[in-house]
């Protein structure tokens, strides 16, 4: 059994950058890979709870997690297409509709 | 027990590897094909974790099917646009050293306020992966987890139905509707894509 604080420096650094990923790529799909990213982090996290604590929970949340990144995947992408219809563009600077 | 620590100390460096190769990476298409790296090492960890449903789930989902996802959409959208990797906020480098610095202190602090958790003797878990851990995990979820079951299904069929309406070409339903009475033979606009330009807000 692998040590629970090596797993959780693994998946603090698969989250790390995933975190640099959203704030640094410009470009929209790679956001929501980076996005991807972190998810995935939480899920080693959470796996890895679910063995440290000998219960199957984690599990359950990881599974809830995926379900929901996909769900995610799906409107993110098609807002992307949407926003490149209509500005010819997936550059996340000039997308400043909402900006204040 | 030595094997899986061999597993971990093989998948993890390359799973990191990945993820900032895929951060590095100007190409979109090269992004995506090093995140399919990331997934599977990533599903292997989670094998090494004791979730071997998981594992299965996460090769399909991800990087079956959000992977064909997004190389779908990298490739509609056009892969030759590259993007400037340079930040043009001033001062950001040194205020992101700093703050990573303090980020990385924090995780070592947190994580070393929680290693008591590891001492736990690995017995009992088997007991919990009674009969297998996806009929255990199936147990799990109709059970206790039926509720949140369900709604996540529905959330899955919202988002499918949304991602529909989203991506369609935008018309004036009602407008078009009408149209389409009034005049059943109709031809085909091959300028669509640039007419919802107008009617949109100056940014």
């Amino acid at each position: 059994m692998i040590r629970l604080p090596l797993v959780l420096f693994f998946s603090a650094v698969l989250f790390s950058a995933g975190v640099y990923g959203v704030l640094a790529r410009r470009n929209a799909v790679l956001v929501l890979m980076s996005i991807e990213l972190m998810l995935n982090a939480v899920n080693v996290n959470l796996i890895a709870f679910s063995q440290a604590l000998h219960d199957l929970t984690g599990q359950a949340f990881a599974l809830f997690v995926i379900a929901v990144a996909a769900a995610e995947v799906g409107i993110g992408l098609a807002i992307v297409i949407l926003i490149y219809r209509n500005r010819e563009t997936i550059n996340i600077d000039e997308v400043n509709l909402l900006k204040w | 027990m030595a094997a899986d620590w061999i597993v971990f100390w093989v998948c993890a460096p390359i799973s990191i590897g990945s993820a900032i190769a895929m951060l590095l990476q100007r190409n979109a298409v090269h992004a995506a094909l090093f995140l399919i790296v990331n997934l599977f090492t990533v599903a292997v960890l989670y094998l090494v974790l004791g979730a071997p449903f998981l594992f299965a789930v996460q090769i399909i989902v991800y990087a079956g099917a959000i992977m064909v996802l997004f190389l779908f959409v990298i490739m509609l959208l056009g892969v030759d646009r590259e993007e400037r990797l340079v930040e043009r906020l001033r001062g950001q480098r040194t205020a992101a050293i700093l703050l990573g610095l303090g980020v990385v202190g924090e995780v070592v602090f947190a994580i070393r306020a929680g290693v008591g958790f590891s001492t736990r003797a690995p017995a009992g878990f088997g007991a919990a992966n009674g009969g297998g851990n996806p009929q255990a995990l199936g147990r799990l979820l109709f059970r206790a987890y039926f509720l949140p079951f369900e709604v996540t299904s529905i959330l899955l069929m919202v988002a499918a139905v949304a991602a529909m309406v989203l991506a369609r070409r935008r018309e004036r339903p009602v407008a078009s509707a009408e149209r389409r009475a009034q005049e059943p033979i109709e031809p085909s606009e091959p300028s669509e894509p640039s007419e919802p330009r107008e009617e949109e807000p100056v940014g």
